[in-house]
């Protein structure tokens, strides 16, 4: 059995703490100018000052004060992204699973053709129809989910069937449906526990990505990916405006990985070549 | 082999009219495409035009139909901001999208494979857990940052590689860097996995008993077979190239279909990301097809059912 | 079966003492825990015991072919024609492997690589062996799957794995075993994986292939009906050690070790009426945390205190005939 892993375990606690009070922590407002300290370097930087830790963007903003918000607009889209589409992928693998026959290969058709064809490109697309904004970033993100979970769901699913207490409870007379709510249902929320850990990550990286490239959370509201974005033409003289939000995201995403894989070597094992 | 050919490619049609459904019913999702497929300041008698074109006063199912036809005839329509059929503008930067890939996918291969194999040998040791941190790195790293980094590190500081745009060979260096990191991450991680499954197996039991030599039992039987849920899970991959071209050729300012498909984000083309997608799929689908015929030649209980 | 007569007394492989342990996080698997027979050649020697007991453990230690990560034959001699292969180095000992000794495996649905042709494994091991030309080669590999009676070999040849019956496929682990030539053959339960109707099938191919070659076989089985029809000598395994060795009629008739007799009390008699069958109360102990005394001691009904306090060395109750049992001990 592995240790326990502190440091992840540290890493994602700040940074869901710097989240949740993000107004309370954070120096600075986020979103306000200060023009005369724009692109100052971090305080351990010739020309840095005590007052910016992480120095200032090309519009004097401070850059922790944005990266602390930041975290807050990444973890919400995350636990949204991952409630709507892992929801849907856990209802969907247990429909699949459950019921076989047709209503299973439609599905899975679905599954595979969503495994084939890039979602973010649909995300970019809901950009462009939709407008950026919280909704559409949550939408196109779930879509990139679903089909994993259904996938891996629907197998665990197959297993339970096999097993004596479902039997039994078909002899009982309970429906399919209540079947799949009280026997199925409990029994593959270790495994939904585990894949919305391992999720998390693609998550966070996804929602960066589709903000760098401008179908995300429309500024100035400050998002890691967008904060790269905006420091993407200063890296000569600014560096620090672009690269210290992807180490943030970079750690964040790394510790939840090695968080995910101890969950889920202590609770689903055989998930292991995911 | 032919009827397995020609399955996978039935595959890839009905896969095709699906996005091509989806795409067509988002762009209607709005009530009224025409904002979205001509300029703001569109002379009225050019919406006219259109509305009649793609007979957008019909019923929906009309307006399918219409669709249905012009995109089968190569039509997508016309990018706002290029002024030219969206097809054309694809097919003018597709080349340079794929001088960048095939590196990638070598790179990912020719690093990701043997690394992931040496990695199972030395299961524990020094060397798997330096492989195994690469891995998780590589992972956890967006592409986009990374390109932007190794720019700050090789052009910025060092002044070793251009920074971007297309040229000679030292232009390639950073971009398929940047887009093959995943690849070698994802094909080391796998491999590993397979690898150490395989190694436990019968067969491979089977072949030291025979005395081969270590080296083929480890290269020729074992990897043989550890390779197909490698390509098992291409289909990922390639998607992953593809959305990853996007972000790499936008921090390299590489003029390939990444870019355009930036670009008309970022300047709402809705017609020209229509097509962007579209074509896409087809190229997705294209490479697959072509990874199904590969599976085919290493896994022969597919070859010949 | 009596092979061809007048090598018979002649040892091709020894072992004496085998201990072969797993080192795992929770403890010691005392998998094999001293060992000892011999195997002379051109006999066949079945090593019977339940499973679990150490049979398939004691064979991959001759083969040197322990799995990764814990396991280790840590005591013992395994003297093959003289030499301890314990001690070779492991190139020495992959000159030795297929050639000297080998091996056939218990399922043949996983002991073929499923994505290379059945011709290209047999071609393996011949090229091993003799080297040559292709064609050569391949016309030997064609004689080779005759030899183990596939019919068509030219056309079975060329296809894989996936196509064959189970059957065939363990014909075809035959075949490429041969084609090494070896001396001394382990086959672990080669027929436990297949239809019944087949086993009988496989166990003459056996046969007439130990006649016309001469090697010595180590039959590894649960099977006592099998050991019937097939060996000259068995050697009955519990717990990790070898309880009684001797002739197969010799053994039937007057079984000496208490697990012995039980073993055969439990099994049908193949002629006569079928009489009450037996079985044997309570489990094996666990390998991990052995006693001191007899491994049997706990399910024996004639165990006594002595039983408990140390392992009974071997007796010889008969002509070439051995079982460890302190009751057989002369007062």
């Amino acid at each position: 059995m592995r240790r326990i892993p502190w440091i992840p375990i540290t890493i994602i606690s700040v940074i869901v703490i710097m989240a949740a009070f993000a107004p309370l922590i954070a120096p600075y407002s986020p979103i306000d100018q200060t023009l005369p300290d724009k692109l100052l370097p971090p305080f351990w930087l010739e020309g840095g000052r005590g007052k910016y830790i992480l120095g200032t963007d090309p519009f004097g903003r401070d850059i922790l004060s944005r990266l602390i918000h930041g975290a807050r607009v990444s973890l919400i889209v995350a636990l949204l992204a991952l409630t709507a589409g892992g929801g849907v992928g856990l209802a969907i693998g247990i429909l699949a699973g459950y019921l076989g026959g047709p209503v299973d290969s439609v599905l899975m058709r679905l599954v595979d053709a969503a495994f084939t064809f890039p979602a973010i490109l649909f995300a970019l697309l809901l950009a462009v129809t939709m407008g950026q904004g919280m909704a559409t970033l949550v939408i196109a993100i779930s879509l990139l989910l679903w089909a994993s979970f259904a996938r891996i769901i629907r197998g665990e699913v197959l297993a339970l069937k096999q097993r004596d207490f479902v039997a039994l409870a078909k002899v009982r007379g309970c429906s399919a449906l209540r079947i799949m709510l009280t026997h199925i249902l409990p029994n593959v929320l270790n495994t939904f526990m585990v894949l919305v850990t391992l999720n998390i990550g693609v998550v966070i990286i996804a929602e960066a990505a589709l903000s760098f490239l401008g179908a995300g959370i429309p500024p100035p509201t400050p998002t890691w990916g967008l904060m790269i974005s905006e420091g993407r033409g200063r890296i000569a003289d600014a560096w620090w405006v672009s690269l210290i939000p992807g180490i943030a995201i970079t750690l964040l995403v790394l510790s939840v990985n090695l968080f995910g894989d101890w969950l889920r070597d202590r609770l689903d094992p055989r998930l292991r070549q995911l | 082999m032919k009827r397995y050919i020609l399955r996978r490619l039935l595959h890839g049609i009905v896969l095709l009219s699906m996005v091509a459904t989806i795409v067509f019913f988002l762009g209607r999702l709005t009530g009224n495409p025409v904002d979205l497929m001509l300029p703001e300041d569109a002379a009225p008698e050019d919406r006219v035009a259109l509305i009649k074109a793609l007979g957008l006063d019909g019923p929906l199912h009309e307006q399918f139909f219409i669709f249905a036809t012009n995109a089968f005839k190569g039509d997508l329509g016309m990018s706002i901001r290029m002024r030219q059929p969206a097809v054309e503008a694809f097919f003018s930067r597709l080349p340079n999208t794929l001088a960048i890939i095939p590196w990638a996918i070598l790179l990912g291969t020719c690093i990701g494979i043997p690394l992931g194999v040496v990695s199972a040998l030395n299961r524990g040791n020094i060397l798997d857990r330096a492989a195994g941190t690469v891995g998780v790195l590589g992972i956890a790293t967006p592409s986009f940052w990374l390109g932007i980094l190794l720019i700050f590190v090789f052009s910025v500081e060092l002044g070793w590689l251009p920074s971007g745009r297309m040229g000679g060979p030292e232009h390639y260096v950073l971009p398929v860097i940047t887009l093959g990191t995943f690849l070698v991450a994802g094909f080391m991680r796998l491999t590993r996995s397979s690898m150490l499954e395989v190694m436990d197996s019968e067969f491979v039991k089977l072949a030291r008993i025979k005395g081969l030599h270590e080296g083929v039992v480890i290269w020729k039987h074992c990897l043989r077979n550890a390779l197909i849920p490698v390509l098992t899970l291409w289909g990922v991959f390639v998607g992953n190239l593809i959305t990853g071209a996007i972000v790499v050729e936008t921090v390299f300012a590489w003029p390939g279909v990444g870019r355009l498909t930036y670009e008309a984000v970022i300047y709402r083309d809705f017609p020209l990301l229509q097509a962007v997608i579209i074509l896409k799929a087809i190229l997705i689908l294209t490479i697959n097809l072509m990874v199904d015929i590969l599976y085919a030649y290493v896994d022969p209980r597919i070859r010949l059912t | 079966m009596s092979a061809a007569g007048g090598v018979k007394d002649e040892t091709i492989l020894e072992v004496r003492d085998l201990r072969t342990h797993f080192f795992l996080r929770r403890g010691v698997v005392k998998a094999v825990d001293g060992v000892s027979f011999t195997l002379r050649r051109g006999e066949v020697l079945g090593l019977v015991g339940e499973s679990g007991c150490g049979k398939s453990v004691t064979a991959l230690s001759l083969m040197r072919l322990l799995p990764k990560g814990g396991a280790r034959a840590i005591g013992g001699e395994v003297l093959l024609d003289g030499t301890d292969i314990l001690t070779l180095g492991d190139s020495q000992m992959r000159e030795i492997r297929g050639r000297k000794i080998s091996m056939i495996l218990q399922d043949p649905q996983t002991s073929l690589n499923p994505v290379f042709t059945v011709g290209d494994q047999l071609r393996e091991s011949i090229f091993r062996r003799a080297g040559g030309r292709t064609a050569q080669i391949m016309r030997e590999a064609v004689a080779a799957l005759r030899r183990v009676d596939i019919a068509a070999p030219e056309q079975r040849i060329g296809q894989y794995p996936h196509q064959m019956s189970g059957g065939m496929k363990q014909r075809v682990v035959g075949a490429i075993v041969m084609s090494g030539e070896p001396e001394v053959l382990i086959a672990d339960e080669p027929t436990t994986a297949l239809d019944v109707t087949i086993q009988l099938q496989y166990l003459k191919l056996l046969q007439r292939l130990q006649r016309e070659t001469g090697m010595a076989i180590l039959f590894i089985t649960h099977d006592f009906g099998v050991v019937a029809r097939l060996c000259d000598r068995v050697a009955v395994m519990y717990a990790g050690r070898i309880v009684e060795c001797g002739p197969v009629q010799e053994v039937f008739e007057h079984p000496s070790h208490p697990y012995t007799q039980a073993l055969i009390a439990s099994v049908p008699a193949m002629t006569g009426p079928i009489g009450r069958l037996t079985t044997i109360e309570g489990q094996p102990p666990s390998l991990m945390d052995l006693s001191a005394g007899c491994r049997f001691e706990p399910r024996c009904r004639h165990a006594e205190a002595r039983c408990r306090e140390a392992y009974p060395p071997p007796v010889g109750v008969g002509p070439d005939h051995t079982a460890d049992c302190w009751r057989l001990q002369p007062a």
